[in-house]
């Protein structure tokens, strides 16, 4: 990913900020500037998420493209925050760890690089809540 | 609207066709398929070519051009465009002839798909494979194709009751239709074992879960009905042509395991034919992995959720089955050159239709085409009939 690519989205991907439309009240993590009920008659603001959530599938991937290739066998997830949007998440946990309907928390991560000397990306992981 | 009949097919081998290029793929297809139509390249109004990606995987754009101009139609300057919907862009390609052809705007228009997939290597094609699902919030993540795949397998199997062997009967299935196809990639067939033994690469997705990287070229002809006896004795018709789409990425949709794309373009289809799930006789569904085509029959209404599993184990979908799913052997055995396999799946069914399948022909005389792009975002479902 460019470099101003990824700047662009900085405080999306590090800090889990997203959108809620506050016409409908519906909020948006992947964020989105229009809301799909609303559309043009939406109010978008950005929202800050509290960053817990549920776990509702997830897969261990073994084989990667080349930039993840080093982090296999890694766990990803779909999570749906406790606000309700659902994103597409590394879970920071074994492949035993992992289930469906697992509580987990957002944390700030190493997400990947372009190749040995090109940018590192980071951005939001999850990791399970303790109990 | 007028009605349209597809005049002739034409597909190339499907395979890992080092020494064949991008062009070369199309132009034997092509002519395949103006062979088998008795049509002349100068007749041709317009070209439709389905291409996800040539871009990345041979770097190169203006595919349309690039196409007319080395099936040596450059100096007649026809329209030709390119159609892009990821895996479903060969039977978006298909649909574009067909509206062209309905609308009065064309007469004698070919729809072609071509992909061109082993010039980069695999590291580099699953990434690019990702750019069919959200590359921002998706890929970025480290979201690789089998892996949301994967994890509509696992929804699905926490919710209904799809074993792992039922999940590999699939793959069987598929191979077993396969060895029949001249054409297919892989001729070969498997067991359970062979799936279960394969290796794991998004659990519970194994290698034979998954359709393979594949070179290939499919073109078809299609005219107005009420000229499709100047050019053949057995013309197929389209009875229905329908299209949906849904969120990019699989975190947006309404249910995990369920592809509503599929279940909007298969029932607008089935309105638009007047036709019930009774009268189809055979079906070629997107099975990029096992568990597409699981969802893939209960999305167009062959059973209810949670059945497919069983009525693939209990032989409901092979050739001599109730309603047989991907008799090509599908996108599993018959190989999956992206932008190739909705016009692939289209030849498949005229070559069914018209009895000309051999050893793996099927009793049918109206068969449908279901074709995905992405995890779901694209569905493109057609209904043909003699
Ligand atoms: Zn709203």
């Amino acid at each position: 990913m460019s470099v101003s690519r990824f700047w662009r989205k900085i405080p999306q991907r590090y800090n889990l900020v997203g959108t809620q439309c506050t016409t409908c009240g519906r909020y948006f993590f992947p964020p989105r500037s229009l809301c799909p009920d609303c559309r043009r008659s939406g109010e978008i603001v950005d929202h800050t998420f509290n960053g817990e959530g549920t776990v509702v599938t997830y897969t261990v991937i073994r084989s990667a493209s080349d930039q993840f290739e080093n982090t296999t066998p890694y766990v990803l997830a779909i999570v749906e925050l406790d606000e309700g949007p659902r994103l597409t998440t590394q879970v920071v946990c074994t492949p035993e760890e992992i289930e469906i309907g697992m509580r987990v928390r957002s944390v700030f991560r190493r997400i990947a690089a372009d190749g040995e000397s090109g940018t590192i990306h980071y951005g939001t992981k999850f990791v399970p809540v303790e109990h | 609207m007028r009605d349209v009949a597809v005049i002739g097919v034409g597909c190339t081998e499907f395979g890992e066709r080092w020494s064949t290029s991008f062009r070369d793929l199309f132009v034997t297809a092509g002519s395949l398929a103006l062979e088998d139509a008795g049509v002349s390249g100068e007749k041709i109004d317009a070209l439709y070519v389905g291409n996800m990606s040539a871009g990345r995987f041979v770097e190169q754009e203006h595919i349309g051009a690039l196409i007319a101009d080395f099936a040596g139609l450059a100096t007649n300057h026809i329209p030709s465009t390119r159609v892009e919907a990821a895996c479903a862009s060969g039977g978006l390609a298909f649909r574009q002839a067909v509206t062209a052809v309905a609308s009065g705007m064309e007469d004698i228009v070919v729809a072609a798909g071509v992909e061109k997939m082993t010039d980069v290597g695999t590291g580099a094609s699953v990434d690019m494979l990702a750019s069919a699902a959200d590359r921002e919030w998706e890929g970025f993540a480290g979201a690789t194709f089998p892996g949301l795949y994967a994890m509509i397998a696992n929804d699905y199997m926490h919710r209904y009751p799809l074993t792992r062997e039922q999940l590999a009967m699939v793959a069987v299935k598929n191979h077993e239709n396969g060895a029949n196809n001249p054409i297919a990639q892989f001729r070969n067939r498997i067991t359970i074992d062979t799936v279960l033994n394969s290796s794991m690469v998004a659990d519970p997705l194994r290698l034979f879960d998954c359709s393979p990287i594949t070179d290939g070229a499919a073109a078809v002809v299609v005219v107005p009905l009420e000229r499709a006896r100047e050019f053949t004795d057995s013309p197929v018709r389209v009875l229905a042509s329908a299209q949906a789409s849904d969120t990019i990425a699989l975190h947006d949709r309404r249910d995990i395991s369920t592809l509503d794309a599929t279940v909007a373009a298969g029932k607008r289809a089935f309105e638009r034919s007047g036709l019930t799930h009774k009268e189809i006789d055979l079906v070629e569904v997107h099975d990029c992995f096992t568990i597409a085509e699981i969802c893939a029959i209960e999305d167009l209404g062959f059973c209810a959720k949670g059945e497919a599993g069983k009525l693939t184990a209990d032989g409901a979908t092979a050739l001599n089955g109730d309603i047989p799913v991907n008799p090509s052997g599908g996108l599993k055995a018959c190989g999956h050159p992206v932008g190739a396999t909705g016009v692939k799946q289209i030849c498949e069914v005229v070559a069914q239709l018209r009895g000309e399948a051999a050893g793996r022909q099927v009793d049918a005389e109206i068969g449908m085409t279901h074709n995905v792009g992405g995890t779901g975002a694209t569905v493109v479902v057609h209904i043909l009939g003699v």
